[in-house]
């Protein structure tokens, strides 16, 4: 009960409008939990934050109808009214077109007053970033980050699987697709968009609040669709630039002696055909870059949480934990490489 | 009755029943005749039946399995999903059942059921004894047979599609090389070749098969509906068939339509893909409508309040439905003023559709409503449909689309709209006609529990997605983390499902228990008014005793004594002189008798078609090349075979006295006649999947930078008008040789024909050489791929169109075409106009096009 009133209080504390207190408040009693990290009805940008507002509106004004309609239906049935064929006509004009059309010409005029903002491309000056769906991870590039002032880097910086942003600000995502057609999505912070191949699309995203949140792929891509998630880590503007800047450096150096042995047996083992570890000979571009993949919260895509006992069970047998998988199985390796492996790549913060 | 007195008050009662019973011997007589002419075959000849009501009830039952083979796969669905992180299904085994789930539902459920079902109860509705086609229908249904058990064994060897139904590329071209994806597009092709030539019938059924005085605003209001289904059926699934044969071709032979990297879009599926996907929704959507438009009345003991505006909702819904498709793309990165128009235009859908419902609640108002199980399933269904198009309101709108769109929010709308709306109104169907297929009443009180039990399954299944959604959950999982609040809103949808499956189960138990001890239920047991509750029970094969006049929308109320006239023969057409199965064909507008049409009676020809259509397919599935072309150079054998001697067919004599001293002709030709207006409607439909492939060029055009390429890559000005000359002198002659024909000008029409033949096939080649000659590579970039397709698919017309004109020369050598009887070329003419249509635009696309940018 702990968390969940914790929640409460924090979603109390927002700034809602009462039919959205109204409206969380019904939804936390029907299903007594705010975990919310997926959720459009627990909003943390500003696009989410509005649709959340339509929605509570659309849904108060759909019930009422339902109501009357239901119970018109109902009066006919069992009510036994006189028959009158005026009203008849008034009823079917009434109910069947004016009433209607009323409703839907304020539905609409709301409804899509919110589009243009929704829709609009962020200012010049905004952080970029390319996103690419592939089956089943993202390969994600921060390519315009004005914000850190500093100019350690122009080059795009190569992060998989995790996104962070600063709360606040403006961001542009430019997604497109290197395979099939996926959807990036993070509820939390707004709609979504197709990630199309052979187009760029756009998306604008502005988070409120700070927080961790999971994004996923809507778009069905496959036999591991439902397997292709990723972590988004809202935190305050000098936090994420902190992240930034440590994303842009090499690796890390192995310091203990199991996490070296573990940099020889990626070498060895031909992990860098496919992986980059900036700062090593590991240059590959097929998989995720793993640079910095130990200070990742995730592994595979949202998949499995990043830790060194996790990372071994994906070694070993990834088709298991995500089916048809392009990543090969490393199952003939000995343990102790497997190990050593999983303390090198654990110890890439 | 009410509104009906100013319609038929302005008609005068030219022709009225016989005033006297016609003696008993004759009336013995007759029924004997007629009996013997309509007799349902026995033994295994049973299934070489034509007749409506065989063909119709065997489509409804097949239509019903695969339902039920349908639901079992949510089942399995739904019990994967009960528990994050469940094992109990494969992503592999999860992924082939969620796309056969989808697809049994729409093209082997939603669609053809009402297909069947009207070309069951169409003709009873319309006072005919068949409907003008039965051999189509009957090889309708044996495709239909044919291909859903192909797709849906599929996923018994783990062989299934598992690309969605919705089959996006490239997901389904390049990502899944198995054989699923093409047993989806073959097997659904030859599904959807079947809906046409159903809907085709039920076209120039409503329209030519009513009965006499039964004028355009008279009809009743399902055949009003079902006749607007056709025609958007007609005019939706070309474009999907166009689109099946870009995926296949791609997925074949590599041509790279929806491939980005050589100039395709994958874009242009889904364009195709939802102008055939929205209207589908309407599809299967106003049929059931229609069933609650009969039904309601029929309870309501009251003429429909409003009727009018019920058509004109109906049709505009089918209108507007085609103006639509855009809102199931609204993620695809559309500009914001896309977004804007398309969200008005589905929103402003729900207008016709409220106008439906207050038509419904008014008429009830307007009665005093008798309780049945079928009203109950119509209320149930009524209530959840609002639901549904309520939630439907929400998604038009782009803004919330965003979230809700790919979600179980959309899942649970989805399930409102087709459950609350086209599955409850079904079963309402079931209980109501149920007496008309078997004799037999359904049980009232089953009917009670089945309806309760599944009102209750259904919204604890279906009401929580929309949260689940909303929560994040996208929809297509086969499985889902713990912990993101959504894992009792799953658990609870899984219970319902399997409440909703005990609802269907008991209804199921009703329709299937025996029933040989139950009496055979009273004739027009809830005393309607339309005419096919004029069957006998139990019924006879014979449709209707003798074809009525009618002067009013409900004539079992309207006029006095019309039952006792109709089975005492003193209408139209109450005996079978000859022993031939007969039928009247009537004006479209005033539904005028204008001819007594023959209709052909059992054969095995229909089903061996089928079953070498279906063969082709097939084996073409497996890329078994050889058997693929015997299986389908039978089958043209077969179809030749049944056009040679089953249609267009000399009659013994020119006229026939139909009864009241109406004297009618045995042989139209020309727009007077039904196959006119099949071939019509036919090419309507095939232009329209030609347009498809038109807009795919200008699709790419406006997408793509480098469409078309230049430098050209052809195929260049010259040979495509030389092809189109010939080509258009072609049709030229064979406009000239039925002129001949007709004035029986024998020389000058085989001369005309044969010249005209012969150019087609020059033309044809002249066609093929533009691309060939100037070494366009269909495989090496979109652009020559795109001129190949539009170029194959004008041959093949034209090819067909030679074929034609040497039919209608052995037609004339034979006799079997004379002066006066000349179908067979006058469809051949009418079938070239529409192919020249096509020739014209295929030119002026591929050689006039590129020279214009």
């Amino acid at each position: 009960m702990k968390p969940e009133l914790k929640c409460f209080l924090e979603c109390s504390n927002r700034d809602l409008t009462r039919v959205r207190r109204w409206g969380l408040a019904i939804a936390l009693l029907t299903f007594s939990s705010c975990q919310g990290e997926q959720s459009a009805l627990a909003p943390a940008g500003r696009g989410s934050e509005q649709i959340a507002e339509l929605w509570w509106w659309m849904v108060s004004g759909a019930t009422v109808i339902w109501l009357i309609v239901t119970g018109l239906l109902l009066y006919a049935i069992y009510g036994h009214p006189p028959e009158n064929r005026r009203q008849a006509g008034m009823l079917i004009i009434g109910g069947g077109v004016v009433v209607p059309t009323v409703v839907l010409a304020v539905l609409l005029t709301f409804g899509l007053s919110l589009l243009p903002d929704l829709v609009a491309p962020a200012p010049n000056d905004a952080l970029e970033i390319h996103v690419t769906g592939e089956q089943w991870w993202w390969r994600n590039h921060y390519t315009h980050f004005p914000s850190i002032g500093t100019a350690e880097t122009t080059e795009p910086i190569a992060v998989a699987n995790e996104i962070h942003l600063p709360v606040g600000e403006v961001v542009e995502f430019r997604l497109t697709s290197a395979d099939v057609i996926h959807a990036f999505w993070i509820p939390a912070l707004g709609g979504k968009v197709d990630m199309i191949p052979g187009r760029t699309n756009r998306l604008r995203l502005e988070p409120t609040r700070t927080g961790v949140f999971r994004g996923v792929c809507a778009e069905y891509c496959g036999a591991s669709h439902a397997l292709m998630a990723f972590v988004v880590v809202v935190e305050e503007k000098h936090e994420f630039e902190e992240w930034l800047r440590r994303q842009a450096m090499p690796a890390q150096t192995p310091i203990s002696a199991l996490a070296k042995r573990g940099r020889d047996v990626f070498q060895s083992y031909g992990c860098g055909a496919c992986h980059t570890v900036r700062g090593t000979s590991a240059d590959g571009v097929v998989g995720p870059d793993l640079t910095h993949v130990g200070g990742r919260q995730s592994l595979a895509a949202g998949t499995l949480v990043c830790e060194p006992s996790n990372l071994q069970r994906w070694l070993k047998h990834p088709d298991v934990i995500k089916p048809d998988v392009l990543m090969p199985a490393f199952d003939m390796l000995p343990n102790e490489d497997l190990e050593a492996l999983a303390a090198y790549l654990d110890g890439l913060e | 009755m009410g509104q009906n007195a100013d319609s038929f008050e302005n008609r005068p009662h030219e022709i009225g029943p016989l005033p006297e019973e016609p003696p008993q011997e004759l009336q013995q007589d007759q029924e004997e005749r007629l009996l013997k002419a309509w007799a349902t075959p026995t033994g295994w000849r049973y299934w070489s039946a034509v007749n409506n009501s065989e063909v119709g009830l065997w489509y409804t039952v097949s239509a019903f399995v695969f339902f039920l083979f349908g639901g079992v796969l949510a089942l399995l669905m739904r019990t994967q999903l009960a528990f994050p992180k469940s094992e109990f299904l494969t992503a592999d085994q999860y992924n082939q059942i969620f796309t056969m789930h989808g697809s049994v539902m729409m093209f082997l459920f939603a669609v053809p059921i009402f297909e069947a079902f009207s070309i069951f109860i169409l003709p009873e509705m319309l006072g005919a004894r068949d409907l003008p086609f039965p051999r189509l229908s009957a090889y309708g249904f044996w495709s239909f047979l044919i291909g859903g058990t192909f797709l849906c064994g599929s996923i018994f060897f783990g062989a299934a599609p598992k690309g969605g139904w919705f089959m996006y590329p490239p997901l389904s071209t390049d990502y899944q090389p198995g054989i699923g994806g093409d047993i989806w597009l073959l097997g659904l092709t030859f599904i959807e070749i079947a809906s046409i030539a159903a809907a085709v019938e039920i076209i120039v059924g409503v329209l030519k098969t009513r009965p006499p005085g039964m004028r355009i605003n008279l009809i009743p209001l399902y055949t009003w509906y079902i006749l607007v289904v056709a025609v958007m059926i007609l005019f939706a699934f070309p474009p999907l068939i166009a689109g099946d044969i870009l995926l296949e071709v791609e997925r074949a032979f590599d041509w790279p339509f929806f491939d980005a990297t050589r100039g395709g879009d994958p874009l242009l599926w889904q364009h195709l893909f939802w102008i055939f996907g929205h209207p589908e929704v309407y599809i299967v959507f106003l049929p059931s409508i229609a069933l609650v438009a009969m039904i309601v009345p029929t309870f309501a003991r009251r003429p429909m309040v409003g009727y009018s505006w019920v058509v004109l909702a109906a049709v505009g819904t089918g209108f507007l439905s085609f103006a639509l498709w855009v809102h199931h793309m609204f993620t695809t990165g559309l500009p914001g003023i896309s977004l804007g128009l398309f969200s008005a235009a589905s929103e402003a859908v729900a207008i016709p559709t409220g106008v439906q419902i207050f038509c419904f609640i008014a008429t009830l108002m307007a009665g005093r409503v008798r309780k049945s199980a079928a009203m109950l399933f119509v209320i149930g269904g009524l209530i959840t449909f609002v639901i549904g198009g309520l939630t439907g309101v929400m998604v038009a709108l782009a803004p919330f689309d965003f979230q809700a769109h790919d979600t179980f929010f959309v899942v649970g709308h989805l399930h409102y709209v087709l459950i609350g709306g086209t599955l409850f109104p079904i079963i309402a169907g079931f209980y109501y006609f149920f007496p008309l297929a078997t004799n037999k009443q359904l049980s009232e009180r089953l009917g009670k529990w089945a309806f309760w039990i599944m009102l209750v399954g259904f919204n604890v299944t279906f009401f929580p997605m929309h949260f689940s959604g909303l929560l994040g959950m996208p929809r297509r999982v086969f499985t889902y983390p713990a912990g993101l609040g959504i894992d009792t809103l799953n658990l609870i949808s899984t219970v319902g499902a399997y409440i909703l499956a005990l609802g269907i189960g008991v209804f199921l138990w009703d329709v299937v228990r025996p029933k040989s001890k139950q009496p055979v239920a009273e004739r027009n047991l809830w005393g309607a008014g339309t005419l096919e509750w004029l069957a006998r029970m139990p019924g006879m094969p014979w449709g209707t005793r003798s074809i009525p006049e009618i002067d009013g929308r409900y004539p079992l109320w309207d006029q006095p004594n019309i039952v006792r006239d109709v089975d005492q023969g003193r209408f139209f057409l109450p005996d079978a002189e000859e022993g031939l199965r007969e039928t009247l064909v009537t004006t479209v507008i005033d539904a005028r008798p204008i001819q007594c049409l023959r209709v052909p009676g059992p054969t095995w020809l229909t089903m061996w078609a089928a079953i070498f259509t279906g063969g082709f397919f097939i084996l073409a599935t497996f890329h078994w090349w050889g058997p693929a072309m015997v299986s389908g150079v039978l089958a043209l054998g077969m179809i030749g075979c049944w056009l040679w001697t089953g249609t267009a067919m000399l009659p013994e004599k020119d006229e026939k006295d139909v009864g009241l001293g109406l004297t009618l002709p045995l042989y139209q030709s020309g727009p007077a006649s039904v196959g006119w207006w099949a071939m019509f409607i036919t090419m309507l439909g095939d232009i329209t999947a030609f347009v498809s492939l038109v807009f795919g060029y200008f699709f790419y055009w406006t997408s793509r930078e480098d469409f078309p390429p230049q430098p050209s890559m052809g195929p260049g000005v010259f040979w495509p008008m030389v092809a189109g000359g010939l080509l258009l002198s072609a049709w030229f002659l064979t406009i000239l040789s039925r002129y001949w024909n007709r004035r029986d000008r024998t020389v000058r029409f085989y001369t005309a024909t044969s010249v005209a033949a012969g150019l087609a096939l020059l033309g044809t080649l002249a066609l093929l050489a533009g691309p060939y000659r100037t070494g366009m590579d269909p495989t090496l970039h979109v652009y020559p791929a795109t001129v190949w397709i539009l170029v194959i698919w004008t041959a093949l017309h034209t090819t067909v169109g030679f074929a034609m004109q040497l039919y209608c020369i052995a037609r004339r050598l034979t006799g079997r075409m004379t002066a006066e009887h000349d179908i067979d070329i006058s469809n051949v003419m009418l079938y070239w106009h529409f192919t020249a249509l096509t020739i014209f635009m295929t030119v002026a696309v591929i050689a006039g096009f590129p020279l214009l940018i």
